[in-house]
């Protein structure tokens, strides 16, 4: 859409199309599970909200998935619905390449 | 995703990892099924989008008591069209006239009317469009290819946790006579947060 490519050519702006929505299959399952948390009651709106916000500012540079993701985690270990221990050891697991990927 | 086994060629990115490891031990957890995410991601990359809110906005443009409707009560009006769910409550429609014109952010984040409008475009969650379009809206306006007389009133509406704007814009011109159908196909997401007009006809431009 040419408003979009306009817009995107606006200085400063990511030079992106508009149009894209995921840019990669991690964004879309970051955005999915921040949703489907959020419907089943798991956490408040606001809490991710304020978390997004602080994110985004502490680390403007951070691309927004990545802000995104960040605010998610930080929610669910303040809800302590996980701990960071067990966060980061199955991240290692992945990294290492010792799990399966889920998506 | 890929590979015999399942296994990635190359090991995963950081954000990779780290979104797989949330998302394995929520659903061990049994906070989140994978199909549930999978339904979420399709049903805003595909489904909602911005139609839901483009026919509200062509309902509106041929029936002036639903547009009312629309304006002082959203969510019940886009119920009675089909269209519930989550963050319909917090919707407020504004409405472009002659004489005034909107135009919607979010300076903090991305907040953003995705029950109507679907995903919000990249250059909606831009740190330059968020801070730009308040201090010199007009500007980025006309960059982005609308300009607007001096004349008419520039309303800009931050959105937050608890509201969320969409911009009703104004029927163009040369339309009469247009099915609902029609005139749906001529709302962009675009105009509807306030950067663009509709989508004119050929045959009437």
């Amino acid at each position: 859409m040419d408003v979009d490519r306009r817009v995107a050519d606006l200085e400063g702006l990511p030079r992106k199309n508009g149009e894209l929505v995921f840019e990669t299959p991690w964004q879309s399952r970051a955005f999915g599970m921040a949703v489907v948390l959020n419907e089943r009651g798991t956490y408040v709106w606001n809490e991710f909200r304020g978390r997004l916000v602080a994110e985004i500012a502490r680390d403007p540079e951070c691309e927004y998935y990545g802000s995104w993701l960040a605010a998610l985690e930080g929610v669910l270990l303040d809800q302590g619905v996980l701990t960071a221990e067990e966060l980061d050891r199955r991240r290692g697991e992945y990294a290492r390449q010792e799990r399966d990927e889920v998506f | 995703m890929s590979g015999d086994h399942g296994h990635h060629p190359e090991a995963p990115s950081g954000f990779e990892a780290r979104t797989l490891a949330l998302e394995s031990l929520l659903v061990e957890k049994g906070l989140i099924a994978s199909a549930a995410v999978d339904q979420v991601v399709a049903a805003f990359e595909q489904d909602i989008g911005p139609m839901r809110g483009a026919r509200a906005v062509a309902r509106a443009w041929v029936d002036p008591e639903f547009k009312k409707r629309l304006v002082n009560n959203p969510a019940q009006a886009l119920a009675e069209i089909g269209i519930m769910g989550y963050g319909v409550e917090q919707l407020v429609v504004v409405e472009n006239t002659p004489s005034v014109r909107n135009v919607i952010v979010c300076t903090l984040c991305s907040c953003y009317p995705y029950s109507v409008l679907g995903l919000p475009p990249t250059w909606y969650k831009s740190a330059p469009y968020r801070s730009r379009v308040v201090l010199e809206p007009r500007a980025v306006l006309s960059e982005m290819g609308l300009e607007l007389p001096d004349n008419v009133d520039l309303r800009v509406w931050d959105s937050s946790a608890d509201l969320r704007y969409m911009v009703l814009p104004e029927r163009p011109r040369g339309t009469e006579g247009m099915s609902e159908e029609r005139l749906a196909a001529l709302v962009t997401r675009d105009c509807m947060i306030g950067v663009a007009d509709p989508a004119v006809p050929a045959a009437v431009r």
